[in-house]
């Protein structure tokens, strides 16, 4: 039987339970983009619009481009409602959803600003930490400035000495594992620096967590919180890398997770933790490294995860016994009611 | 065991999570057990993933080898295409021969002619789904797994994927700027003679290679046939570009020289284009029916409606002049290239090719051509990195940049994009030591490229 947490965060009680004329909202998903996850984003727009046309609503996909914003502008074509579905910088940096802010358009999915705050993983590991109470693996964020004003050596092996091995390093920004290594020797970190800065001005390192990779997703219908179980990302060889996450392959997911049910209970806690102090909303999947302690250390928390036929989340919602078709309507739904509320 | 957690209170949703309550796997691809060895070795790469970003117009695609067909006369063939299908539709909607049409078997006669071929009668001749499906009916009937087909180094890419799917063992042999070292040739062919090896046949791309450039010196060609006749070793003579020589100039093709122990490749897709898919094949009487045969068990026939469309283009155009059109916009797009590579990126090494349409480009120790890859489609600049011209993950030294899509303008462009992304990328790994030790002299090249354009 279902368990019933309560939302730690305010959500506007929401009455407007009138039926929705799903043939009549426009809904538009935005996908592609120019991130390295385009193709992902691209599948993962055409997995939910594929889905929602299933079940009733009148779907329309763009990309990200210089089409986009007459599109939204035109009364013929301006959406109800937008689901945007870009990976990476544009869609997990909040400036998509700033732009839906300004042209006034409700949409799917978290503000501008809690978007900002979570696809910085520094700050994000930052807040979920001293306000949310939660683990994350010790890290520190440099700039490539640093390493060229105090010297990239000491620099390094300061990391080193101070961190421990093993360490991974990857850009503050971005998800995917592009540009992410796992460092066990201290001759291999200068080459993991340069990985990570090829990506962004700025590196996460971060110690290095062995245990079991988990994620969990979170979504809000109606102003009340769903908690997915936790999903347990397992690699023959033990790395979830860029090439594991787009070939198919021996990757295989556990839902939920082979873990004991007292660590399952703490890692949905920890992800509406997450989720509530990062001021996320609609939908965020979270992922940890559950240690051998059972303790969920926060990697990062995504704001527009994955969607694909293979991802984390609809692979999660389909073993816990949801309809796809059904379960993003709802979403939809749901956020058509606030808006309304709020109006 | 964890459950789905809500405050909805649906009872369908105490329902769907009372299902979750036992682990349950999901295969990221279910069949992964199931698969034959030989697919095993087809793999998916981040370069392939990362052509979707690269595909939108404004990135400057240096990457595909895609022919620039705006100067085909497409309204005046649409009318000749619109009569053929009113005259001949149910001969070109209908099964046709697995050999492939023998209008289309005769006329690529004159077009063999031009390199040196001209004893070949249409039935020699086999058609295919382009040069992609000869290399694998080639394959197909002359290799087992394990057997050795030796080729030149860098490899290209498309005979290579169809290589590993046959599960062979490809063996480079060594290159230099006058194609196949003979003497390299020969010694792979003693060492893997010597392993225990049935080597089965020497692909090579003899003219303006795929992706090195280069082309095979005339004083070569001969001493290669010798050798391969000496160890008994097929060689097939893959050969697109042939008739791109930026001068007209054209090499006698291996095929010329003999015509027991070359089996002749050669494609419309470069001289007029592949959207057609159409290629020949010229083998010796015994290889050739088996050929016809496996075309026969791979795909019944090739496409009559292709066939004749190329027919119709053959019999009522002047195909020489259109093909000599393609080489003066070819050799212009591939100046444009060579001069923006000595402006931006002189601390590269490039031979300058004299036809085809790549330039295979050397970068810097520290630099890696796969890794740099997403960095340069975020810079709006795509290529080829040279890692997917190797099985063994070497190449991350070259890459290779096509000339033959891009206008003069865009590739200037391209050029500069890459410039700034291998510039910031130097800079970064001489900051940790992991470039190479020539890093003064290019930091002084960037200085000095910066003062000219600032």
């Amino acid at each position: 039987m279902a368990k019933h947490i309560k939302a730690t965060k305010h959500t506007a009680t929401i009455k407007d339970h009138a039926p929705i004329d799903r043939a009549a909202t426009k809904v538009l998903v935005i996908c592609g983009g120019m991130s390295h996850e385009r193709d992902v984003s691209i599948s993962s727009g055409h997995r939910v619009g594929g889905y929602l046309e299933e079940a009733g609503w009148n779907v329309a996909t763009h990309d990200m481009d210089s089409e986009l914003l007459p599109y939204l502008s035109d009364p013929e074509t301006r959406p109800d409602i937008v689901w945007p579905l870009l990976h990476g910088a544009n869609g997990e940096d909040g400036s998509i959803r700033d732009i839906l802010e300004m042209e006034g358009l409700p949409y799917i999915g978290s503000r501008a600003k809690a978007s900002r705050t979570a696809w910085s993983k520094p700050i994000a590991k930052n807040v979920v930490r001293k306000l949310g109470g939660l683990s994350t693996p010790v890290s520190v964020a440099l700039p490539e400035s640093t390493f060229r004003e105090l010297g990239a050596k000491k620099v390094v092996d300061l990391l080193v000495s101070s961190l421990k091995l093993p360490l991974f390093v990857k850009p503050t920004q971005g998800g995917s594992a592009m540009g992410c290594t796992r460092v066990d020797k201290a001759s291999e970190l200068p080459q993991a620096m340069v990985n990570s800065f090829a990506y962004g001005d700025v590196a996460l390192v971060e110690k290095a967590v062995t245990g079991t990779e988990i994620s969990v997703s979170v979504l809000e219908i109606d102003g009340e919180p769903l908690v997915l179980p936790p999903l347990e990302v397992a690699t023959p060889d033990g790395d979830y890398d860029y090439e594991a996450r787009v070939t198919p392959g021996p990757t295989d997911f556990y839902v939920p997770a082979r873990l004991p049910e007292a660590v399952l209970e703490a890692a949905q806690e920890a992800a509406l933790t997450a989720h509530n102090t990062l001021s996320l909303r609609d939908i965020s999947r979270a992922d940890f490294i559950v240690d051998s302690a059972g303790v969920p250390q926060f990697l990062e928390s995504n704001v527009a995860p994955g969607m694909t036929a293979t991802s984390q989340l609809p692979q999660t919602a389909i073993a816990a016994g949801y309809g796809l078709a059904d379960l993003y309507s709802r979403l939809v739904e749901s956020v058509l009611r606030q808006h309304r509320a709020d109006q | 065991m964890s459950e789905t957690k809500n405050i909805s209170g649906k009872p369908n949703e105490g329902k769907a999570a009372a299902k979750a309550t036992e682990s349950k796997v999901f295969k990221n691809d279910p069949w992964y057990d199931s698969y034959a060895a030989r697919a095993g070795n087809m793999r998916a790469s981040e370069i392939r993933a990362l052509f979707a970003t690269a595909s939108r117009p404004d990135v400057v695609s240096l990457a595909g080898g895609m022919p620039y067909l705006e100067y085909l006369p497409f309204k005046e063939l649409s009318e000749l295409i619109a009569k053929m299908l009113v005259d001949k539709g149910d001969v070109a909607w209908q099964y046709g021969s697995a050999q492939g049409n023998p209008h289309l078997r005769e006329d690529v006669l004159q077009i063999m002619a031009l390199e040196g071929i001209k004893d070949v009668q249409p039935d020699d001749v086999v058609i295919s789904n382009g040069s992609q499906n000869a290399i694998d009916l080639v394959t197909r009937i002359m290799c087992d797994p394990g057997d050795v087909v030796i080729a030149e180094a860098p490899n290209y890419v498309g005979a290579l994927g169809v290589f590993s799917s046959f599960q062979v063992d490809v063996v480079n042999a060594q290159t230099d700027k006058d194609g196949l070292i003979p003497e390299s040739f020969e010694e792979t062919i003693k060492a893997q003679l010597k392993a225990g090896k049935k080597v089965k046949f020497l692909y090579t791309v003899p003219n303006f290679h795929n992706p090195a450039g280069v082309t095979m010196s005339v004083e070569r060609r001969p001493r290669i046939i010798e050798i391969a006749r000496k160890y008994h070793v097929l060689i097939v003579e893959d050969n697109p570009y042939g008739l791109l020589g930026f001068n007209g100039q054209t090499y006698p093709a291996l095929r010329s020289m003999d015509a027991e122990n070359v089996v002749y490749l050669s494609s419309f897709s470069k001289i007029i284009a592949p959207g057609m898919r159409i290629a020949w094949i010229v083998a010796p009487p015994g290889i050739r029916k088996k050929l016809i045969l496996a075309n026969e068990a791979s795909i019944l026939c090739p496409p009559n409606m292709s066939q004749m469309t190329i027919t119709t283009y053959l019999d009522n155009f002047d195909w020489k002049h259109q093909i000599s059109q393609y080489r003066g916009m070819y050799k212009e797009r591939c100046d444009t290239m060579d001069a923006a590579l000595h402006e931006y990126l002189p601390y590269c090494s490039w031979n300058k090719p004299k036809g085809g349409f790549y330039i295979w480009l050397k970068i810097p120790e520290g630099l890696n051509s796969k890794e740099m890859l997403p960095r340069a489609i975020t810079a709006k600049v795509a290529y080829v990195a040279g890692t997917g011209f190797f099985l063994d993950g070497s190449g991350t030294h070259h890459m290779r940049l096509s000339f033959c899509y891009p206008t003069p303008d865009k590739i200037t462009l391209g050029i500069k994009r890459l410039a700034g992304v291998m510039n910031n990328e130097l800079k970064t790994a001489e900051l940790f030591g992991t470039a190479s030790a020539d890093a003064d002299e290019r930091q002084a090249d960037r200085t000095a490229d910066t003062d000219k354009k600032d």
